[in-house]
């Protein structure tokens, strides 16, 4: 069966870049434009890794992954946080509130893959 | 009936109970349990009111109407001078100062010359005003013995002498029945203080009866006073008088501190300074109860006593008696003993510590008898010098009595006492606030004044009493005219004691300062002079012991203490003053400067100053300090004051600076933080479109195999979002340029119609294509303002452009209006977009931050066009900004000034 | 130099404006009588009751 990500980025064409990346790869793919509607279809769509970028209207990525690592339920949900801004202090912020690995924008497709891949333990 | 006997009884049995009421506040003095409170101070001070007030004051009302309150209007005003009292009784408690002529004669150089003259001028000054006392006396007990039929000689002695006698032995009793002389007189203060009860109980009696019991109220007698033009003239104010008025204000508010016995209750006994604060408003409290009744009285005398001839002065006690009320009677002629007895002893204790002090002493220490007794103890003699003078202060006030008393009422008496001690004024308050003030100016100034004194105001008392020859007061001395006494240079149209007042303050202060300014002092005086006029200041016990140089053995010193303070009072002394410095035994104190000068100021408590000086020099050798020396160290004190000061305000400067400096460098990195925040925001904005343009074109060039629809599509994002990133770039150059001035513009006419054309004629394709309307309303022509054309078109372009991104497409509309309206072309564009917040309208004016944050779609642009375009209105000297309310559209307003109109 | 306290001038300053209140000319300037008592007897005590209670009030206020 294959693995469900979930793609929250309030940018248009990033979205679409990373679905078609991440369908290409064979994987199941969701896309949310906001943290509200993240955190909905977190629970409709039942993912088991989350794309979530920092900058987004509404709800930022960091109250989302804060919120779902507040749910006990949600343990297993594995967070990459993808920010376009580049500071050291951002990296650590999401890393210190509970995401598994944190990706700077623009990313390189092949190590997005690759690091995707090795979260999810998929050879 | 009054019985004479019964009189006599009463009297002894009220004197008994003031001798028991000093007792007693003596016994809880020597306990160490003061009764002298705020309250018994403030009414301590009540011993102003004597018979003066007590009887006088009536028979004043009866010529002068109101004139009489002056005397009591001055002190109120004088005590509120709080901060001029409190450094006299510290300079007093300081420097043990025991009197007036002490304060001075200290403040002066320690002058023996100065005291005496002081001692003299109070003594013969003050004489009047104790014949005053005795003469109220006498006339009361005349007016009780009249009504019973009684005539009043004893062994040939008229009653006056009677009284005098017995008033010099109880103030004996009451004032120096202690051996030592330098303690307080607390049970004299308590006693004082019962006795102002007395008499404001005894006169508001009376007044109460007269004005209730024998007339119809206070209204009914001063109707009764304005029916009779005589009577009303006293209720009005007499323009002529402004002048007396004054003076009296001004001579009784000097009087309150500068009489001797003021001075005694007021500086010498007063025990905490806090004391004073009841005492400023308590007091003249006091003094308008007691006043309330004057006039009332007055009035009704003069009605009741219509043409019979009764002494005003007696009415207090001949109204009662008119009606038969002989216990109401009694009661005031208590009162009036009462006012007698407490100036007469708290008065004579006064002066006789300043004959004793400052004219005695000074004679006897100069006597060879003294030197022979060396050995033997002085504290006994001191209290038979003082009593004494008690006893030969009140004999002259009986001869007074007896050779001018007649022709004066008791008011007229005591203004002569109240002008003479006005000459300590200059000298005493010049002392304590002029530096440069010396002992020749002084002298010269109290000489000056008190001659003119003498001449225009007590000799022509004892003339008018036919003592004298009266011609120098009618034809002026050796017939010159214009030295007339009572209108000297021709002045006149004064009353006698404005007249004095005028000329004797003028010769004493005009000799003072002159001969101030035209000798220079030496150095003891320049040294006192810094003493009392600093007090206010700290560390003073430092220079003091630096001001002598000398050498002395500590035997010497102690046995001097033991001669005139007694041993036992000496030796508790000395305990306490080693005990201060750390010693265990005085006998092991070292002789040094700080002991001489507290030796010094122990001695000067049993005294006074100037004899103190000279008694301790001479038991010590010392070393004269030249003028210039004493200088030196004063000069030093006040170096290293200053300095001190100096170091404060530098202090105080750093301080200053130091906050500046983290002001300053808060600021600096809140501008860093905001920087960083500004290029972590430029950076997010430029990685987005360039994290879509390396992940399509990755994802393009890995995999040649994708579908052409979706190559196609990557590749329309790509240029789109290459173009948006050439946007950003070069808007956020511009915005830089901008922002640090550096931005090139070419400013000329440019006409505002045309350019809003313009910019709406190239956007009307996007306007078309997304089926938006666009119309305006503006002249073909104008209006023209100095502007860059290309900077305005950005401008128009960058609100045309938004306004045409938030309209619905099909419905939407935008509309441009331009007008002119004071000195300023208005553009509006209004839309009917979905509409702003009032804090979005003030939000979407800083850099990236964009409206529509609610949309789902994210809109287009940079989030840099507002603040750019605002940069550039504002660079022109104008506005732009935005109203709207969310779902009525939004109106983008710029301004741009017109030019000025040429002339 | 130790400035006087705020107590102390403030009992200074009423005592100056007592100066004026209690001198000629105003206190000429009332005529006539107030509830049968003449209008310059009650004047000149009641500007000296209001000055001794105004200096009650400064003088007794609790603090300093």
């Amino acid at each position: 069966m294959a693995h469900k990500i979930l793609i929250v980025d309030d940018e248009p064409n990033i979205v679409i870049s990373l679905e078609f990346l991440m369908k290409k790869e064979g994987f199941e793919v969701a896309v949310a434009n906001d943290g509200e509607e993240a955190l909905a279809k977190v629970a409709a769509f039942n993912p088991d890794l989350l794309l979530l970028d920092v900058m987004m209207p509404k709800k930022s990525g960091f109250e989302v992954c804060e919120a779902l690592r507040a749910d006990p339920s949600r343990a297993g949900l594995l967070i990459l946080m993808l920010t376009a801004k580049g500071r050291d202090t951002e990296v650590a912020k999401g890393l210190a509130i509970g995401a598994d690995a944190y990706v700077t924008k623009p990313f390189s497709t092949k190590e997005l893959v690759a690091k995707v891949k090795d979260m999810l333990g998929v050879a | 009936m009054l019985a004479g006997w019964f009189v006599a009884l009463l009297s002894a049995a009220y004197l008994a109970l003031l001798f028991a009421v000093a007792r007693f506040g003596d016994a809880r003095a020597d306990g160490g349990r003061s009764i002298i409170s705020a309250n018994v101070y403030a009414l301590s001070l009540a011993v102003y009111c004597t018979s003066w007030t007590f009887f006088g004051s009536v028979g004043r009302a009866t010529s002068g109407g109101l004139s009489f309150l002056t005397i009591y209007l001055g002190p109120t005003l004088m005590l509120l001078c709080v901060t001029v009292i409190v450094k006299m009784i510290r300079i007093s408690k300081a420097y043990r100062i025991t009197s007036i002529a002490d304060f001075i004669a200290s403040r002066y150089g320690k002058s023996q010359l100065l005291a005496g003259m002081v001692t003299v001028i109070a003594v013969i000054g003050v004489v009047p005003y104790i014949a005053l006392q005795l003469k109220a006396v006498a006339a009361s007990l005349d007016v009780l013995f009249e009504q019973s039929g009684h005539a009043v000689f004893f062994w040939g002695l008229d009653s006056t002498f009677l009284i005098a006698l017995v008033l010099a032995l109880f103030t004996i009793l009451f004032g120096t029945r202690h051996l030592d002389a330098t303690e307080r007189h607390e049970g004299m203060v308590a006693a004082v203080a019962f006795e102002s009860v007395v008499k404001l109980v005894a006169f508001m009696a009376v007044g109460l009866f007269v004005t209730y019991g024998m007339f119809g109220g206070l209204s009914d007698l001063f109707g009764k006073a304005m029916a009779s033009p005589e009577l009303g003239r006293l209720l009005q104010h007499d323009q002529a008088r402004a002048g007396t008025w004054t003076s009296l204000i001004v001579l009784s508010g000097l009087a309150i501190i500068l009489l001797p016995r003021q001075f005694q209750i007021i500086v010498v006994e007063n025990v905490d300074e806090s004391h004073l604060k009841r005492a400023v408003w308590m007091f003249p409290l006091y003094l308008l109860l007691i006043n309330i009744f004057v006039l009332p009285l007055a009035i009704g005398g003069l009605l009741h006593f219509s043409g019979q001839g009764v002494n005003p002065d007696t009415f207090v006690l001949t109204l009662p008696l008119a009606r038969g009320a002989e216990a109401l009677a009694l009661l005031a002629f208590i009162g009036g003993l009462s006012a007698a007895t407490g100036m007469v002893i708290v008065e004579t204790i006064a002066l006789s510590t300043m004959v004793c002090n400052d004219l005695a002493m000074p004679l006897l220490l100069r006597s060879r008898w003294l030197q022979a007794a060396r050995r033997q103890d002085l504290s006994g003699l001191l209290i038979g010098i003082r009593r004494a003078a008690i006893v030969l202060i009140l004999l002259l006030g009986y001869i007074y009595f007896r050779a001018a008393g007649e022709a004066y009422a008791l008011v007229g008496i005591g203004l002569i006492s109240f002008s003479a001690v006005a000459q300590f004024a200059p000298v005493l308050f010049g002392g304590m606030y002029w530096k440069q003030a010396t002992h020749a100016g002084a002298t010269a100034g109290l000489l000056a004044g008190f001659a003119v004194w003498l001449y225009t105001l007590l000799l022509p008392s004892f003339a008018k009493s036919g003592w004298i020859g009266s011609g120098f007061v009618e034809q002026g001395l050796f017939g010159i005219e214009w030295l007339r006494a009572q209108a000297l240079f021709g002045l006149s149209g004064m009353d006698e004691i404005s007249h004095c007042l005028w000329w004797s303050m003028l010769a004493n202060i005009a000799c003072y300062v002159v001969v101030s300014l035209n000798s220079t002092p030496d150095a003891m005086e320049a040294s006192q002079a810094e003493r009392f006029v600093d007090i206010l200041r700290h560390g003073r016990r430092d220079a003091d012991a630096r001001l002598w140089r000398g050498k002395t053995s500590l035997g010497a010193v102690v046995e001097l203490l033991e001669r005139f303070l007694g041993a036992n009072r000496a030796h508790q002394q000395l305990a306490i003053y080693a005990a201060g410095r750390g010693y265990a035994d005085w006998q092991t104190l070292p002789a040094d400067a700080e002991f001489v000068h507290f030796a010094e100021t122990e001695l000067a408590g049993a005294i006074g100053s100037a004899s103190a000086r000279v008694m301790v020099s001479s038991v010590v050798q010392e070393e004269d300090l030249g003028l210039e020396e004493v200088l030196d160290i004063l000069d030093e004190a006040t170096q290293v004051r200053a300095y001190s000061r100096e170091l404060e305000a530098k202090q105080r400067e750093l301080e200053a600076a130091t906050a500046e400096l983290r002001a300053a460098n808060e600021r600096l990195r809140e501008l860093d933080r905001m920087k960083d925040d500004f290029i972590s925001t430029v950076t997010h904005e430029l990685r987005t479109p360039l994290t879509s343009i390396r992940a399509l074109s990755e994802m393009l060039h890995e995999d040649p195999r994708t579908e052409l629809t979706d190559r196609k599509r990557f590749l329309g994002i790509i240029v789109n979002e290459a173009e948006r990133l050439t946007r950003l770039i070069n808007q956020i150059l511009d915005m830089a340029k901008l922002e640090s001035g550096r931005a090139e513009w070419t400013t000329g006419d440019v006409d505002i119609g045309e350019v809003v054309r313009e910019s709406m004629d190239s956007l009307g394709q996007l306007f078309r294509e997304k089926g938006v309307l666009l119309a305006g309303d503006f002249p073909e022509h104008g209006p023209v303002v100095q502007a860059d054309r290309d900077r305005l078109m950005q401008v128009m372009i960058n609100l045309l452009s938004n306004a045409v991104k938030f309209v619905p497409g099909d419905g939407g509309r935008v509309r441009v209006d331009v007008g002119c309206q004071g000195g300023l072309v208005r553009v509006v564009v209004s839309d009917n977009g979905p509409g702003l917040t009032a804090e979005e309208c003030s939000v979407i004016f800083e850099k990236f931050r964009q409206g529509g944050n609610t949309l789902t779609d994210k809109p287009k642009g940079t989030g840099l066009g507002l603040p750019i375009s605002r940069q550039i209105v504002e660079y022109f000297g104008g506005n732009l900004w935005a109203e709207s309310r969310p779902g009525e559209g939004a109106c983008f307003i710029f301004t741009v000034p017109l030019p000025a109109p040429e002339k | 130099m130790k400035r006087a306290s705020p107590t102390r001038q403030r009992l200074a300053a009423l005592g100056l404006l007592g100066i004026p209140l209690l001198t000629y000319p105003l206190i000429a300037l009332p005529e006539g009588t107030l509830l049968g008592i003449p209008a310059s007897y009650v004047y000149l005590f009641g500007v000296w009751a209001g000055l001794i209670a105004l200096a009650a009030l400064v003088a007794e206020r609790k603090g300093k």
